[in-house]
């Protein structure tokens, strides 16, 4: 479904990812940990198509297209979602309009006809439970004075609505209660499917004891390099990731 | 356009403007005369406004006098019922009031009817309590010599007075037709007079059905909100390419009054020139001056706004809204003046502006003059683009760059429309805004 090749790519002159490599098929769930700086939000970046990034060398293709050569929207479309670390927060937009507006889009680009009202509250009720995401949000500025924990929800919300094929999760965990932790791991784990793929960037292995991850992979330093089942992501927890790099670094040297 | 053609009115604005007011139908009475002449000496002694003149430093209107050989039109035609109609705001429940020119149609009209109420034309109501009392008595009209104009040539125009405790239950629709079969320039003049405890909605639309003949509309309303009384007044501007116009709301409020001011102005008429003053002659009131102004192409609009807090203890609050797309031109003065005697003043302002259009542009002068010791004042302005997150996150969830934008337009002018009180006049409003940005 998405395949990454030696990918390069910089901010302002800052070389940040440098050769990655990575083949997600359908229906799988990868994880990528890394420590502070090591790339994996610019990974996520690239991939939804951030426009201060630079793709200096390398290839993406998802589902046969190159991924690289589309717009933001285009990829949306296409099926790629990127659930957002930080959400923005759009005052005046409202939630519900929002959403209506985004899926007609989706829907159009797909020669689909738009979604008749009805039609779309009934899918609104639908996934809001998914995530417990209230009622009362929906009609709210999108995102505008939302706790953290919300707008996290709203993000996985989305992602319901929206039903893409490939979902990237930058950090939805960072900044979250237990609570809330254990309310998005189990929408994501109700979206998981055999067509539906995920990628899981996350400092913390707290998330992966709720979403339990087919592959992990290790990012440092702008390379995947390690990877390994969700075993490995205990191990980096009880043991941190200093013995990775020292791997690393034996490996250049030899 | 050659320029013999264009000089008759021009020259007479300029050069012999005497010539001109034996063109209007005179006025009931001669202290009404009286009036006038006095208002032509005093334009004549101001002359039209130029880029030196402080007021008109950003707005070159004689650019556009000069645009087209007008000729002073005093007179209405009969309008199609369609015509009209196209002027509808959908679901909503209004009295209609059509004027063409200026000129009442009461067949074309629903007068607001009952006890305290008086809804009629201007030339029919000039012995009229409200009339004596309010005509062209508002001072800040004498410095401005476009209203002097008005009141020196204007035909006729819309009379509305409410007596005490008079409150109309529905919305006023006043549909300013603008009908000429030759270029002309048409004066309409409006006295509002709101006594005290009365309460009433007014919005005010205009069109101009001709495309092959430009109509230059320069009209002045005069609103007076006694005691206690509260006006909600809407104007929206969404006029033809073949539209310019100087529009003059010059208000006055007494003791504990409230008004709300909300003006919309929409892609379309290439010239716009808003001024709107309010006189606090009471203390305890509560004003609102609400506008938003969404410009395209080459078009010119200024709003001009004068606050003046003459009494203590009084409230107002400014908020003006831009959206400048193409090669739009936007000025935006907000003066407040706070009297000496004007103590315990709360006043705010606010001027905000997003500029989309490459040759896009925005003059913005707020001007404060306080002179109490003991007020709250504050002003601001920004001119901006879209924030690139917002664009991006927008995007990424699949909506095209002018959805997007779209979306973004709307929010940046919902705390305009939301401040709108009539849902019918909201949701024409907000659906308005997203068509001119998906345009």
């Amino acid at each position: 479904m998405l395949t990454i090749k030696n990918l390069h790519a910089e901010v302002e002159g800052k070389k940040i990812l440098k050769g990655i490599n990575l083949e997600i098929n359908k229906g799988e769930m990868h994880a990528i940990m890394g420590p502070n700086g090591s790339g994996k939000s610019s990974l996520a970046s690239v991939l939804a198509g951030r426009d201060n990034y630079t793709v200096t060398e390398g290839e993406v293709w998802f589902n046969g297209k190159n991924l690289l050569d589309m717009a933001p929207e285009d990829r949306a479309r296409e099926g790629v979602f990127l659930a957002f670390q930080y959400p923005v927060e759009i005052p005046g937009v409202s939630n519900l309009n929002f959403l209506k507006t985004a899926l007609n889009e989706i829907r159009a680009y797909k020669g689909l006809p738009a979604l008749e009202a009805r039609e779309f509250l009934k899918l609104t009720k639908e996934k809001q439970q998914l995530v417990d995401f209230h009622s009362n949000l929906m009609n709210r500025s999108l995102n505008e004075g939302f706790s953290g924990g919300e707008k996290k929800r709203n993000e996985i919300f989305q992602l319901a609505m929206l039903d893409p094929q490939l979902a990237i999760l930058d950090e939805t965990d960072s900044g979250l209660d237990i609570d809330a932790l254990r309310i998005v791991s189990n929408g994501v784990n109700k979206l998981r499917d055999a067509e539906k793929s995920f990628v899981v960037i996350t400092h913390y292995q707290r998330l992966l004891e709720y979403i339990i991850p087919d592959f992990v992979h290790v990012l440092y330093n702008g390379r995947i390099i390690k990877t390994g089942t969700k075993e490995l992501a205990l191990e980096l927890e009880e043991r941190g990731y200093d013995w990775l790099k020292e791997e690393l670094h034996l490996k250049e040297s030899v | 356009m050659t320029s013999d053609m264009i000089l008759p009115f021009y020259q007479a604005l300029t050069e012999d403007v005497n010539a001109l007011s034996a063109q209007v139908p005179s006025l009931a009475t001669d202290t009404l005369q009286d009036v006038r002449r006095k208002a032509l000496e005093r334009f004549s002694t101001i002359g039209l406004p130029t880029l030196k003149t402080e007021a008109w430093r950003y707005t070159n209107i004689q650019r556009y006098l000069k645009e087209f050989p007008y000729e002073l039109l005093s007179t209405a035609s009969c309008v199609p019922e369609d015509v009209v109609n196209s002027t509808a705001i959908p679901e909503l429940d209004c009295y209609r009031i059509v004027l063409v020119n200026g000129h009442l149609q009461a067949e074309q009209s629903t007068l607001p009817q009952g006890k305290g109420i008086t809804v009629g034309a201007m030339s029919a109501h000039t012995t009229a309590p409200g009339f004596a009392a309010y005509f062209n008595e508002q001072q800040h009209l004498a410095a401005e010599s476009m209203a002097q104009l008005n009141t020196a040539l204007f035909a006729d125009g819309l009379y509305i007075e409410l007596a005490a405790n008079t409150v109309i239950d529905k919305p006023i629709h006043v549909v300013h037709v603008y009908s000429c079969t030759a270029h002309a320039f048409i004066q309409p003049r409006h006295l509002w007079v709101l006594n005290r405890n009365a309460a009433a909605t007014i919005i005010e639309t205009s069109i101009h059905p001709e495309t092959n003949t430009i109509a230059f509309a320069n009209s002045v309303l005069e609103t007076v909100v006694m005691e206690n009384a509260e006006l909600w007044h809407y104007n929206v501007q969404q006029g033809a390419e073949s539209f310019r116009e100087v529009h003059t709301t010059a208000a006055q409020q007494h003791k504990d009054s409230r008004y709300h001011h909300f003006n919309f102005t929409l892609p379309g008429t290439p010239f716009t020139r808003n001024n709107l003053s309010v006189a606090l002659n009471g203390s305890h009131t509560e004003t609102n001056l609400n506008g938003l102004y969404i410009a395209s192409k080459h078009q010119h609009v200024d709003n001009h706004t004068f606050m003046d807090h003459i009494m203590p203890d009084c409230n107002s609050n400014e908020l003006y809204k831009g959206v400048l797309l193409d090669n739009a031109n936007g000025v935006f003065t907000g003066k407040i003046l706070v009297h000496q005697e004007a103590q315990k003043t709360n006043a705010f302002q606010q001027n905000n502006n997003l500029l989309l259009g490459t040759k896009a542009d925005i003059n913005s002068q707020p001007q404060l003059e306080i002179y109490a010791d003991d007020v709250k004042c504050s002003h601001g302005f920004t001119a901006g683009q879209f924030s690139e997150e917002s664009m991006f996150y927008l995007r990424s969830r699949g909506i095209g760059e002018d959805a997007a934008k779209a979306l973004m337009v709307n929010a940046f002018s919902h705390d305009i429309t939301d401040a709108v009180k009539v849902p019918a006049l909201q949701h024409f409003l907000q659906t308005q805004i997203a068509e001119i940005m998906n345009n």
